[in-house]
């Protein structure tokens, strides 16, 4: 077969032709995966929110709300509950103060803004912290956050004269990750005094 | 304000773009011999990615987003991007000559610089309004023209050192790069 | 016979990475751990089959000025669809490839080979191209993914050789990516010679 040759018609009807076919496939398996990419997305936000607060029977992702912390700067939070009544809640919590790049926890926590469980779900920080994010403070003593309430104080590592020992050579990884439990916590005591 | 610098020194030092995010290796190699030629594919690189990344993040926000077709972005992108070069070299031919002759070879190139699509594609990821995206574009291009500056001017020196036959060329130029990369990395926690 | 030799040519005589240096983004950025590696490698392999394939069928009804655009086209088609299956079917490696997937678009072996070979071969010898460089990639992505997860953790694959605390974490950062490359660039030339 001759080479189709370069006059004008031709280029606009094969550039034509190639991108509406292109578009044409790429929406149909859109279509088709959209559910799936949808139910991949909402398992990883149950299976962290089940790792983060007690049992519950209710759907927290349906009942997810925006909380405003600070103008244009908002959390999700999931509240938990059994049979109707509010039992706590999982927030997800992202804070721009890692070292390089944002960190993202789901926290959990109870009715007295205690915190009950938490889970790094992603970082840029150095390979290997997001798995010693996770093991070191729910360490001994004062490295462990699990039964701390934050309130509206807020938590510290020991260096800015606060109660919670950071991660050794870590200091800025521990800093950010007491920010966003911070926030989560702040996110939670405005959900609280708006639904009382 | 605080913000806008914040991003600048982020995407210059902290996050360099070749150094640390690994994009745009390509020129950063092919290009960097020679610290005339550094310069004209910085300049290039510089005025594409700030064009480019204003057009993709309009269209963003005008059409893929209200229309829910998050799922072109890639295609959508590169024709744009690719024209964009095409556009650009006949414009400069035409209005400046003299620039022509020290940026158009550069230009063609730019198409396949991933960090040009890969800078359209993290504003939108990262959630950036215009005018972040636009400063982000401008200080990574910064950012970009830096580091293939130095590189050309170590490697200019390199040529007249004494290296191992294999190791000529290429492979002791990326260990050159991995050291400076280790430089770029103190900048981080700034 | 003819196919094991374009393969063979395409994968270890022009291999992309350690030859030609293309495509040297996603090499150096996805590959903290033989897995990443290999994962991009495969999707980088598929791609390029796939295109090879595409664009050695139509060649002869794309006019000349306008084949570049045509090629982009059909490479990113390839590459969204791998993006949307990816993202639906296994999502643990949209996470650790992340937006190395969407700049596959870019990578310059694809086009490189779509202009150099695709352009003017038969579909099967493009398709053969197709294979031997995408494993000539693949096996060099895995390769530097695990020297450099091997001196960064001390594991390969996840399996573990010496403690993790002996390793130097800096290649599993970015410079050890710039310094092994380099150091197994050098080791394929003596080889070869």
């Amino acid at each position: 077969m001759k080479k189709l040759s370069s006059t004008l018609p031709n280029m606009v009807i094969v550039l034509t032709l190639t991108t509406v076919l292109a578009g044409f496939l790429l929406g149909l398996v859109n279509s088709v995966t959209e559910a799936p990419r949808q139910k991949v997305a909402n398992d990883k936000r149950i299976s962290s929110l089940q790792s983060v607060v007690a049992e519950f029977n209710n759907e927290p992702l349906a009942e997810a709300v925006k909380i405003e912390i600070a103008e244009g700067d908002s959390v999700v939070v999931y509240p938990t509950r059994i049979d109707g009544a509010l039992t706590g809640a999982a927030i997800e919590s992202v804070t721009h103060e890692g070292f390089s790049g944002d960190i993202t926890l789901m926290v959990g926590f109870d009715l007295n803004g205690a915190l009950i469980g938490y889970e790094v779900t992603k970082h840029a920080e150095t390979p290997g912290l997001g798995s010693k994010m996770n093991e070191w403070f729910r360490g001994e003593g004062a490295r462990n956050v699990i039964g701390l309430t934050p309130g509206t104080e807020g938590l510290k590592v020991t260096k800015d004269k606060g109660q919670v020992d950071a991660i050794t050579a870590a200091t800025i990884s521990s800093r950010a990750f007491l920010d966003a439990i911070n926030r989560a916590a702040n996110a939670w005591n405005i959900y609280l005094t708006n639904n009382n | 304000m605080l913000e806008y610098i914040a991003i600048i020194v982020s995407a210059i030092f902290v996050n360099n773009v070749v150094f640390a995010q690994f994009l745009g290796i390509c020129p950063f190699l092919g290009v960097s011999s020679r610290l005339k030629d550094a310069v004209g594919m910085g300049m290039a690189v510089t005025v594409v990615m700030v064009i480019a990344t204003l057009v993709t993040s309009l269209l963003q926000i005008g059409v893929l987003e209200p229309f829910g077709l998050g799922y072109m972005q890639t295609i959508l992108f590169i024709l744009v991007i690719a024209a964009l070069v095409q556009m650009l070299e006949i414009i400069i031919k035409k209005i400046a000559p003299a620039l022509y002759v020290a940026l158009g070879v550069f230009l063609p190139l730019i198409t396949t610089n991933c960090a040009v699509l890969g800078v359209a594609i993290l504003v939108t990821q990262k959630g950036m309004n215009l005018g972040e995206s636009l400063v982000y574009a401008f200080a990574t291009a910064i950012g970009f023209t830096m580091a293939l500056v130095i590189f050309a001017g170590i490697r200019e020196q390199l040529e007249l050192s004494n290296v191992a036959r294999p190791m000529r060329g290429v492979p002791i130029a990326l260990i050159v790069a991995g050291i400076l990369a280790m430089a770029f990395m103190g900048f981080a926690g700034v | 016979m003819k196919f094991l030799k374009t393969i063979y040519n395409s994968a270890v005589v022009e291999n992309p990475t350690f030859v030609l240096l293309l495509g040297m983004c996603p090499t150096l950025g996805t590959t903290s751990s033989a897995i990443n590696g290999l994962s991009m490698g495969l999707a980088t392999m598929l791609v390029l089959i796939c295109s090879n394939c595409v664009i050695s069928a139509i060649k002869n009804l794309v006019p000349d000025k306008v084949r570049i655009p045509v090629y982009i086209v059909v490479i990113a088609t390839f590459v969204t669809l791998l993006q949307l299956l990816i993202q639906a079917y296994a999502p643990a490696i949209d996470e650790s490839l992340g937006i190395f997937i969407p700049l596959i678009v870019v990578n310059c072996v694809l086009l490189g080979r779509a202009e150099a070979f695709a352009s003017r071969h038969n579909v099967v010898d493009s398709m053969a191209d197709g294979v031997g460089a995408g494993l000539g990639f693949t096996v060099a992505l895995t390769l530097l993914g695990a020297c450099r997860e091997f001196l960064g953790t001390g594991s390969i694959a996840t399996l573990q050789i010496f403690p993790e605390s002996w390793g130097a974490l800096l290649f599993v950062l970015a410079p050890g990516a710039f310094i092994m490359l380099g150091f197994l660039i050098a080791i394929y030339r003596s080889i070869k010679d």
